[in-house]
């Protein structure tokens, strides 16, 4: 282990590094390096290409000579650190990883798709957003007027008697994002399901080349609109980290009082669809409206529900004066014992109990080995959460429980949502009643040139990363976004296996993962 | 059960009176329609619509706002050193044309969404169910289209309703800026709606792209594919907006109420 780690460069959420310092390797030591780090229980947080050719444009130089680097960046928890390395990636592409490392298999097919490189023997080599790729080479081959057609494609298909194919999407029933479902059904029983993703890409990754610009922060804040807070802060961090910008400690707490209002709102929100999808509606209309309390909150601090405009590079957009701050804690408690009454229906009434319990499985060795992230990661009980593990802003100084629960069904992943509406309220009282005085933004520089920086927050779906490289005039030559839900996906296909059909809206709303974070 | 029962009468009747009584309140920092005080600005100065990250804001004799594009965000006000630019809590935009949300001077009152036309009012006047479709949207107008289903809202007493298919639709209500890869889902979507029908762009995205117009990988709004009805800006727009823009369209709010 030892000699692996001095393979790889060590860094932090909180300080940048020169591209450098990351070392390159080999293929085959490259592999090995994340091999080793993924069997002694770390993750991978990000998978990534950078072309040789034209995504170095802004910087004006043409090298073109097709190749590809590809950068990792790895978690590792226990020690509060990341590891990065890298390797170089010639002609026509690399032998794939994923059979060693299921949890690498969507980004490997992430970086055939955008620079057409082929990782061979990729067990599942399909398309991710149904886009042209970055370099003008295809890893399917195909011709460069070939129309995009997202969903279509081989699916994996189960054949026999009474085996039927149910295909959902990607206009779904509800007012929700789009997305293709493929089940494999024996009857009632889901064999498989697949999901095609892609139809929200907007080009995001691409259009950050280039920046910082007027659009940047925008773009971070729309990325997944749920997410806002988690996003537009991953994005001024990485920024702030690039400039060595320090914010006030008042600033780093008002990110901290938006970012769990977020995860309020969202985990209330949550339980109440769950209930509402297991037919119980008192707690589904009560939690629906709650909310939206939750919401107006944030809306309170910053004029808009979703935290838009709260957060900038340097600080946050909107203090915290004092009456505001009373009138939040206020509305707070109070939204605070509705909300008890509202989720402590749920675990006394034996009908939304009989569907929670047992259903959409996801085994704790099935979290780790698909790389699983945020809640859903820990109720199955695998302890993560970078407010702990890679703490960054007020959480380095202001701790919250890991909350966890070992069942990995429906009801884990609600309950995990109820004991963390717990914590974040705790927090968010302490924090404004605690508040330090001082500047609510200061402004950062120009960004450091030929360096690496990375950001990690813990969002209420999970880890939302972002990760820069800049070139040699300090604007991003590689912009990389890991939302949760990148991760999170094949969990949901996972916890399917051997579940009824008619369970899928009730495991589909117990992730309640993001498409468009996904399709970027 | 019990406990179910006693919940739900400490609970109480929830939802607002509007447009009976008055409208919720909105938060003092809400953004509703901008206002712009040209008296104040230094001369030349254009700062502000340099820092729209969207080009909504023009800066010539006047201000030149297309309420389509802005996204109801700081960066204007925040780089203006003399503080012409502010939020009004003014929370009605919806407009029924496009070249209406293109304001020019502080002046110029926005063309409100008129009703529908008579035959269209006795069709959809008291039933207007509508299908949503997402096409690039970031699910933050999705979920404030939602919250006007819950009881706080209750969207169904107006007669309108969120329908699952297409079939069952008088329209669509549109978010996002229509990525290349859900044009041909909507274009299905709309033909699958019998005629005659509606179109509601919801968001800077639908109406114009929003962050993300002149994309490679997206449209500039629904406008492009299908003809528009009524727009709402905002991003998203807050559920009394498009509230107040779906009870203009059917006549149950007009002028300037």
């Amino acid at each position: 282990m030892t000699e692996q780690t001095s393979a790889l460069a060590v860094l932090s959420v909180d300080r940048a590094a020169p591209l450098s310092a990351i070392p390159e390797l080999g293929f085959e030591d490259f592999g090995r390096a994340i091999r080793a780090r993924i069997e002694a229980g770390l993750r991978v947080s990000a998978l990534f290409g950078l072309s040789a050719g034209p995504e170095r444009s802004a910087r004006g130089e043409k090298r073109g000579d097709g190749r590809v680097e590809l950068y990792v960046v790895i978690a590792d928890d226990e020690q509060n650190r990341l590891l990065a390395g890298k390797t170089s990636v010639e002609g026509e592409g690399f032998p794939s990883l994923s059979l060693s490392c299921p949890q690498l298999q969507l980004f490997e097919r992430e970086i055939a798709e955008q620079f057409g490189i082929v990782p061979r023997g990729h067990p599942w080599m399909k398309r991710v957003r149904y886009h042209r790729s970055w370099t003008g080479r295809d890893a399917w081959n195909r011709a460069p007027a070939a129309p995009l057609l997202p969903g279509v494609g081989d699916f994996y298909r189960v054949e026999g008697e009474g085996v039927h194919e149910v295909a959902v999407g990607p206009v779904h029933a509800g007012v929700i994002e789009p997305g293709h479902f493929r089940f494999q059904c024996h009857g009632e029983e889901v064999f498989h399901l697949e999901i095609a993703l892609g139809y929200q890409h907007r080009g995001v990754e691409r259009a950050m080349l280039g920046g910082p610009t007027k659009r940047s922060l925008h773009y971070a804040e729309t990325l997944a609109g749920d997410t806002t807070i988690a996003h537009a802060s991953a994005y001024c961090q990485i920024v702030e980290t690039l400039a060595s910008c320090r914010m006030s400690a008042r600033a780093e707490a008002l990110r901290g009082v938006a970012l769990e209002l977020e995860r309020l709102a969202n985990h209330v929100g949550d339980l109440g669809a769950l209930a509402g999808d297991s037919g119980f509606l008192p707690t589904m209309s009560f939690c629906g409206r709650i909310r939206g309390d939750f919401l107006n909150l944030t809306a309170l601090l910053c004029g808009n529900r979703f935290g838009r405009g709260m957060v900038l590079p340097g600080g946050v957009n909107f203090d915290l004066d004092e009456g505001r701050a009373e009138e939040l804690l206020r509305r707070l408690a109070m939204a605070e014992r509705e909300t008890a009454v509202a989720v402590n229906l749920l675990w006394d009434t034996p009908s939304v109990m009989a569907r929670f319990e047992d259903t959409g499985l996801l085994p704790l060795e099935a979290a780790r080995e698909l790389g699983i992230v945020g809640l859903a990661a820990r109720a199955s009980g695998l302890g993560r959460d970078l407010r702990r593990d890679q703490p960054s802003g007020i959480y380095r100084f202001a701790q919250i429980p890991v909350s966890t629960y070992d069942s990995g069904d429906v009801f884990a992943r609600a309950y995990v949502r109820w004991l963390e509406i717990q914590q974040s309220l705790v927090f968010i009282r302490e924090q404004i009643e605690n508040l330090p005085q001082g500047p609510d933004a200061s402004t950062p520089g120009p960004l450091a040139t030929d360096s690496i920086a990375v950001s990690l927050d813990e969002g209420w779906r999970g880890e939302v990363c972002h990760v820069a490289l800049t070139d040699g005039s300090g604007r991003f030559a590689r912009y990389k976004v890991v939302d949760p839900s990148f991760h999170n996906w094949p969990a949901l296909a996972y916890a399917l296996r051997g579940q009824e059909i008619s369970d899928f809206p009730l495991c589909n709303k117990s992730f309640n993962l993001s498409y468009c974070g996904h399709d970027l | 059960m019990i406990k179910a029962f006693v919940a739900r009468m400490k609970q109480g009747h929830r939802t607002i009176r509007y447009p009976a009584g008055p409208p919720p309140e909105l938060p003092d920092r809400f953004r509703g329609r901008p206002l712009f005080d040209a008296a104040v600005c230094p001369a030349g100065c254009r700062v502000c619509a340099e820092a729209c990250p969207t080009g909504a804001l023009g800066r010539g004799e006047g201000f030149e706002v297309d309420l389509g594009r802005c996204l109801f965000c700081t960066d204007c006000a925040n780089a203006c050193p003399a503080g012409a630019i502010t939020y009004s809590r003014d929370y009605r935009l919806s407009v029924r044309e496009r070249k209406d949300l293109v304001i020019v001077d502080r002046g110029e009152e926005l063309r409100l969404a008129a009703a529908l036309g008579a035959e269209l009012r006795r069709l959809f006047g008291r039933s207007l169910k509508l299908r949503q479709v997402s096409a690039g949207g970031c699910n933050a107008c999705e979920a404030d289209v939602n919250v006007l289903g819950t009881i706080g809202w209750d969207l169904g007493r107006f007669g309108i309703q969120m329908v699952a298919s297409p079939r069952h639709a008088d329209g669509l209500l549109v978010t996002g800026p229509v990525t290349k890869n859900m044009e041909l889902a909507l274009k299905k979507t709309y033909d699958a709606v019998p005629g005659p029908k509606i179109v509601i762009a919801a968001g800077s995205c639908a109406i114009s792209g929003g962050p993300y117009a002149d994309h490679e990988e997206t449209g500039n709004g629904v406008g492009a594919l299908l003809p528009v009805d009524l727009f709402v800006p905002g991003c998203p727009p807050h559920p009394l907006t498009i509230l107040d823009g779906l009870l203009r369209l059917v006549g149950a709010v007009g002028g300037r109420g």
